[in-house]
């Protein structure tokens, strides 16, 4: 029995110990949140003023503000959106409804997981050589292009995952009444998954908001109002880029207030985004 | 009457075959349409392999292997080689899984077996949103917050530490920059963290709760049955959920850039600076004059393609051995 108590002690103690181990594991990540949080918000609101949004971005030592970053930001963000999101959703649409099983559907899905999680500075660099080089000029156009394709994969995941979550009874019903498979797509599933799809199109927005390098290769920027869309205009992400990287101290102010807001539409996007998905599930 | 009704139905019937015509002409519309968007995927995974191939192709043809053997960084005499580059992107990248992954599977096991029901939920939710902060931000918050910390606190401590131990004096060594690979890698594995934790966690819910029951049954501890039951079943999803970090380390680039100190040289220490292929390509390329400077940016981008698929693809096919056999048993 000595033997015993002693292998007895020997087992709890190495499960207090790797117990343990899990739990400061994940105190770990917690603190690391709360650290990169507070230091964000703390400095993010100091630059934080009305002039943020009303003014441009200044040269070093004037006041000024990110107008026209968030000016472009918003404008190459909708365009990616609108070209991305219906291809996306056709193309989850295939792999979900008509290629659910076979070969090819497979490889595009794989295909698509792999795009999914390619570094961004590479779909920079690819767009690069298709379209900058090509037509010679950074250009606003070249920039949505490249968010385009980052889009893509985001919607063609979620789309095709929400479109599983539909019960085929469904699908069954509306065959059995005689609607062809377009309708049934377009009028029944497509509607049962509509919280799941726009959940997806939430989540591109957030993941593209935050995009930097694609953009540094693509768009440059611009200290100046641009409404061109043939050339250079400002971002969030690349002026925040350049303003930390600078030596002065009100250009990291500003890269800070832009960090901030980057953050907060990126955050609120998500939780958005987890609200629809879980009031869907339930 | 009969006449009436009968003409009646036969008109609606023809209407109903115009119709279905019609709307059979819609449906193979649609799905061509549908069709072409899923090619469209492939068509830019295609094309991107194509143009960065046909980007790199003149410093290939001017460099050929030396461009992955050689150290030498020049853009006044126009030669390059990577393999600082190279070296950067899979050392800081190891280092980075190095402490992301048991931390992660850590948290794993903390949320599936240790933290209690009502706040399994809040927490999960908190970790994942480590991974929603833009990579711009944990960059920033690098080189203004993490970098002067380190630099003030931690560096000089650990380099006067081990002054007198061989090997590790070569690697902790160096003037206290605070930037450098070691930063580097730090920051990337807090990025990483909630990938390896969100996959491991929804790959250790397919544990069948059975075999959990069973073996806590014979008497197992929690850890126990973590370790003889959850993790051997999981082994293949945690494997790819790692792989998909990974991934994701290996291309990565604001936070990196900000905090490795771009440097072309390859240090025994890690608390050197050092540079990554994507550092380097999002440092260097709107600077780039020249066709062989550029055309070089793109080789390196080229290599990381060729490096992140191999990675990513292994990451998929391991998912997919794990999904199989979860689908497998539970139907």
């Amino acid at each position: 029995m000595a033997i015993n108590k002693r292998i007895y002690n020997g087992r709890k103690r190495s499960n207090v110990f790797f117990l343990t181990l899990s739990t400061l594991a994940a105190v770990f990540g917690l603190i690391w949140l709360a650290l990169i949080l507070s230091t964000l918000f703390y400095k993010g609101f100091a630059g934080l003023s009305l002039k943020v949004f009303t003014e441009m971005t200044p040269p070093p030592g004037q006041d000024g503000g990110l107008a026209n970053a968030i000016f472009g930001s918003v404008v190459m963000s909708l365009l990616a959106v609108a070209a991305g999101t219906p291809i996306g959703i056709l193309a989850g649409t295939y792999l979900a409804e008509y290629g659910r099983y076979s070969k090819l559907a497979d490889t595009v899905r794989f295909i698509n997981d792999i795009l999914l999680s390619a570094p961004s500075i590479l779909i920079g660099l690819f767009i690069y050589v298709v379209i900058v080089a090509t037509t010679h000029t950074f250009s606003a156009w070249a920039g949505a292009a490249a968010l385009t394709v980052i889009v893509i994969p985001v919607v063609v995941r979620t789309t095709e995952n929400m479109l599983l979550l539909v019960p085929n009874g469904l699908r069954e019903a509306a065959t059995a009444l005689g609607a062809p498979r377009a309708m049934v797509i377009k009028a029944v599933t497509w509607r049962a998954a509509r919280a799941g799809i726009v959940t997806g199109v939430l989540l591109a927005i957030a993941r593209i908001s935050g995009e930097t390098a694609p953009l540094l290769l693509t768009v440059l920027s611009n200290q100046f109002w641009s409404t061109h869309l043939g050339g250079p205009v400002a971002s969030l992400p690349v002026i925040i880029f350049n303003f930390a990287m600078s030596p002065y101290e009100d250009w990291h102010k500003l890269a800070w207030a832009g960090a901030l807001l980057i953050t907060i539409a990126v955050l609120t996007l998500s939780i958005f985004a987890r609200l629809l998905e879980s009031s869907k599930k339930q | 009457m009969a006449e009436i009704a009968l003409n009646t139905t036969m008109s609606v019937s023809q209407e109903k075959v115009a119709a279905v015509k019609r709307s059979g002409a819609g449906d193979v519309r649609f799905r061509i349409l549908s069709f072409s968007a899923a090619a469209l995927v492939v068509l830019i995974f295609l094309g991107m392999m194509a143009a960065l191939a046909d980007g790199a192709w003149p410093a290939i043809k001017a460099f050929g292997w030396s461009f992955v053997t050689s150290e030498k960084w020049n853009p006044v005499s126009e030669e390059f080689g990577a393999l600082a580059s190279i070296y950067g992107t899979l050392i800081s990248s190891f280092l980075a899984m190095g402490l992301a992954v048991p931390v992660g599977i850590g948290i794993a096991i903390f949320l599936t077996e240790i933290c209690p029901l009502p706040l399994r939920r809040p927490i999960g939710i908190a970790i994942e949103l480590l991974a929603g902060i833009p990579s711009i931000v944990y960059g920033i918050w690098g080189l203004f917050t993490f970098a002067p910390f380190f630099q003030e606190h931690v560096q000089p401590w650990i380099v006067d530490a081990v002054v007198d131990i061989p090997i590790l004096q070569d690697i902790f060594a160096g003037p206290p920059y605070g930037i450098g690979i070691f930063t580097a890698s730090f920051i990337l594995s807090i990025m990483i963290i909630p990938f390896i934790s969100a996959v491991t966690r929804d790959v250790f819910e397919t544990v069948p709760g059975h075999l959990k029951e069973s073996a806590y049954a014979m008497g197992c501890t929690t850890w126990e049955v973590v370790w003889h039951v959850v993790l051997p079943f999981s082994r293949a999803g945690v494997v790819g959920g790692a792989m998909l970090a990974l991934g994701r380390a290996l291309g990565e680039t604001m936070a990196v850039t900000f905090v490795i100190g771009n440097s072309h040289r390859i240090h025994s220490s890690i608390f050197a600076p050092g540079t990554t292929i994507s550092a380097t390509v999002a440092n260097e390329f709107t600077e780039a004059v020249g066709d062989v400077y550029k055309s070089s940016l793109v080789e390196a981008g080229l290599i990381l393609f060729f490096i992140s698929f191999v990675v990513l693809a292994s990451a998929q096919i391991m998912l997919r051995i794990l999904h199989k056999r979860a689908g497998g048993i539970s139907g």
